[in-house]
C-alpha cells in the first residue's frame, strides 16, 4: 500500500491505496464520486474524463498513485451549490444528452477546451471532443450545447468585467436563456 | 480491468531512477501505453518507477544549434511550444494529431519512442528531422541517430538499465520546409500510415514513414528519386510512386498490405506537395 494525498473538488483526501488501483476506481469506490463513469475501460471512450491539475485526463488510464499531490476535479465539483456550471447548463438547454452516460466526460472535456479556446469554431469543438464517444446523440446537440456554453461564458465574463455598471450576472443569464431558446 | 500487483516508486532524479532500474522494474512516464498494457496483463513488472515528474526530463530548449526536447515532455507541451512552432513546426502540428486532448496531456515523446509502437507518430518525425535519441545508463550517456534507434516490432536500441533523457534535433537552416501527413485509425487515432518530410534549402529531402512496416524507417528510395530535382508535380508523382518499396508491409483487419502501400504513396505525395 502507498499513501496518497489528493485534493478532490477542493477537499484534501489522504488514503492508503494499492499502487495498481486506477484513479477512476479510487474516485468511484473509495470516495463515492460515481459521477465519473467507466465506459470502455480501454482508454477509448472518455466517459471517465476528469481534470488533473486543470487538464482533462482519462482516469481509467491513470493510477491513483500518479495523482498523489495533484488537484482533481470531477463532474461533482463543477456546480456552485445549486448554480450549474455554464457547460452543464448548456447540455441541459440544448438537449446535449440522451442516456447521459457520456455526459460527465463530455462536460469535463468541454470545460478544459473552453479554458484554452473560449471562442471555438464548430470544427474546434468536434476535434476537442475526439476522445469522447457518445452512442446516443449523434453529436450535433453536443456541439450546440458547447456553443451555447461558450456564448454564455463570454457574456458572463463581459458582465463581470464591467460589474459596477452592468446588470448582475444572474440577470444577464436570464436574458441569454430566452434569447438562446428562441434560436433553438 | 485490474493490473497484477506491483510496487511503485517516484524518484526525484534520473540518477536515483537508474539505481532502481533492474530487470523486474519498468519506467512509467505518461502511462498511456504502459497502463493499458498493465490492465490487459500484457506486462507484469514487479515495480514501476515513475519518472513523469523528474524536472531534468521536462521541457524544450535551444542549445548549440539544436532543439532539445526532454523525454518527459508531453505531446500537449510540444503542441504549444513557441520554440518548436518557430523552428520545427511539423512537431507542434504533428503533436496535435496524436490521440485526443486527454491522451496528449499525459503521453510523452520519450515514452512514445521507447514503446516504439509501429503506428506511433513521433518516430517518423524524429527520423525525418535527423534527430538523435540520448540514452543514459549507470555508466554514462550515449546518443543514437533516430534512423538507427528503431530496430523492429516494438524494439529499439534501448538497452536494459537505460533511460531516454532527451531528443536532440538540429535547428533547420532558414528556408527549410517540413510536413507530416497521417491517415489515422478512426478509433485510436494511431497512424495507419504517417509520412514525415523535411526539405532543406539545398534541395535535399528526408522522408520517413511510420505505420507502414514493423518499424518506422527512412525511405531512401523516395529521397533518391527527388535528389537534385525541382519538386514539380511530375517529380513528386514519380518519387511518391516509390514509397515503401522493398519493405515488409504491415497488414491488419483495418488495412491490407496492398492498401497500406497505396496509402503510403498518397500520403507521401501530400507531404511532398506541402513542402514543394
Ligand atoms: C486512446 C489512445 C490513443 C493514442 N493515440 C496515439 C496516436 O494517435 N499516435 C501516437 O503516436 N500515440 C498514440 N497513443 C500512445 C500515446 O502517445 C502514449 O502516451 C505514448 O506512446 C507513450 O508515452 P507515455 O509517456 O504514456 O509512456 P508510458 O506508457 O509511461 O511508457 C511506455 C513505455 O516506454 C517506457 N518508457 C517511458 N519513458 C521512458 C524513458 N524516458 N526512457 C526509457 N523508457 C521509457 C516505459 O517503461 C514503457 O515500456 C495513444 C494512446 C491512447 C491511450
Ligand atoms: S472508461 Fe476511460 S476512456 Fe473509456
Ligand atoms: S447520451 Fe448516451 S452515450 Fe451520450
Amino acid at each position: 500500500m502507498t499513501q496518497i494525498t489528493v485534493t478532490v473538488n477542493g477537499t484534501s483526501q489522504t488514503h492508503e491505496v494499492e499502487p495498481r488501483q486506477l484513479l477512476v476506481y479510487y474516485l468511484r469506490d473509495k470516495l463515492g464520486l460515481t459521477g465519473t463513469h467507466i465506459g470502455c475501460d480501454t482508454s477509448s471512450c472518455g466517459a471517465c474524463t476528469v481534470h488533473m491539475d486543470g487538464m482533462a485526463v482519462k482516469s481509467c488510464s491513470i493510477l491513483a498513485v500518479q495523482a498523489d499531490g495533484c488537484e482533481i476535479t470531477t463532474i461533482e465539483g463543477l456546480a456552485q451549490g445549486d448554480q450549474l456550471h455554464p457547460v452543464q447548463e448548456g447540455f441541459k438547454e440544448c438537449h446535449g444528452l440522451q442516456c447521459g452516460f457520456c455526459t460527465p466526460g463530455m462536460i469535463m472535456a468541454t470545460v478544459d477546451m473552453l479554458q484554452n479556446n473560449p471562442d471555438p469554431t464548430e470544427e474546434d469543438i468536434r476535434h476537442a471532443l475526439e476522445g469522447n464517444i457518445c452512442r446516443c446523440t449523434g453529436y450535433h446537440n453536443i456541439v450546440r450545447s458547447v456553443q451555447w456554453a461558450a456564448e454564455k461564458m463570454k457574456t458572463s465574463a463581459k458582465v463581470l468585467d464591467g460589474a459596477s455598471v452592468s446588470p448582475s450576472p444572474v440577470y444577464a443569464s436570464v436574458n441569454l436563456n430566452q434569447q438562446q431558446q428562441q434560436q433553438l | 480491468m485490474i493490473p497484477y500487483a506491483f510496487d511503485y516508486t517516484r524518484p526525484e532524479s534520473v540518477e536515483e531512477a537508474l539505481d532502481l532500474l533492474d530487470d523486474d522494474a519498468k519506467l512509467l512516464a505518461g502511462g498511456h501505453s504502459l497502463v493499458p498494457a498493465l490492465k490487459l496483463r500484457l506486462s507484469a513488472p514487479g515495480r514501476l518507477i515513475d519518472i513523469a515528474r523528474i524536472p531534468s526530463l521536462k521541457g524544450i530548449r535551444e542549445e548549440n544549434g539544436e532543439i532539445v526536447i526532454g523525454a518527459g515532455t508531453t505531446h500537449a507541451e510540444i503542441m504549444k511550444s513557441d520554440l518548436l512552432k518557430q523552428h520545427l513546426p511539423m512537431f507542434a502540428e504533428g503533436a496535435a494529431l496524436i490521440g485526443d486532448p486527454m491522451v496528449r496531456h499525459k503521453g510523452t515523446i520519450g515514452g512514445s519512442l521507447a514503446h516504439a509502437d509501429p503506428s506511433a507518430d513521433w518516430p517518423a518525425m524524429v527520423i525525418a528531422a535527423d534527430g538523435e535519441v540520448v540514452l543514459r545508463g549507470r555508466n554514462g550517456s550515449r546518443s543514437v541517430a533516430a534512423a538507427d534507434f528503431f530496430i523492429g516490432f516494438y524494439s529499439t536500441a534501448l538497452e536494459e538499465g537505460e533511460i531516454i533523457t532527451e531528443i536532440r534535433l538540429p535547428v533547420p537552416a532558414e528556408g527549410t520546409r517540413m510536413n507530416y501527413q497521417k491517415f489515422a485509425q478512426p478509433a485510436s487515432r494511431f497512424a495507419i500510415v504517417g509520412c514525415a518530410v523535411v526539405r532543406h534549402p539545398d534541395g535535399s529531402v528526408r522522408v520517413a514513414f511510420t505505420g507502414v512496416s514493423d518499424a518506422p524507417f527512412r525511405d531512401t528510395g523516395v529521397e533518391e528519386a527527388l535528389s537534385g530535382q525541382q519538386l514539380t508535380d511530375d517529380v513528386i508523382e514519380a518519387a511518391a510512386a516509390k514509397a515503401a518499396e522493398g519493405v515488409s508491409l504491415n497488414s491488419d483487419h483495418f488495412a491490407s498490405e496492398e492498401y497500406r502501400q497505396h496509402l503510403a504513396r498518397v500520403y507521401c505525395k501530400r507531404a511532398l506537395n506541402a513542402v514543394a
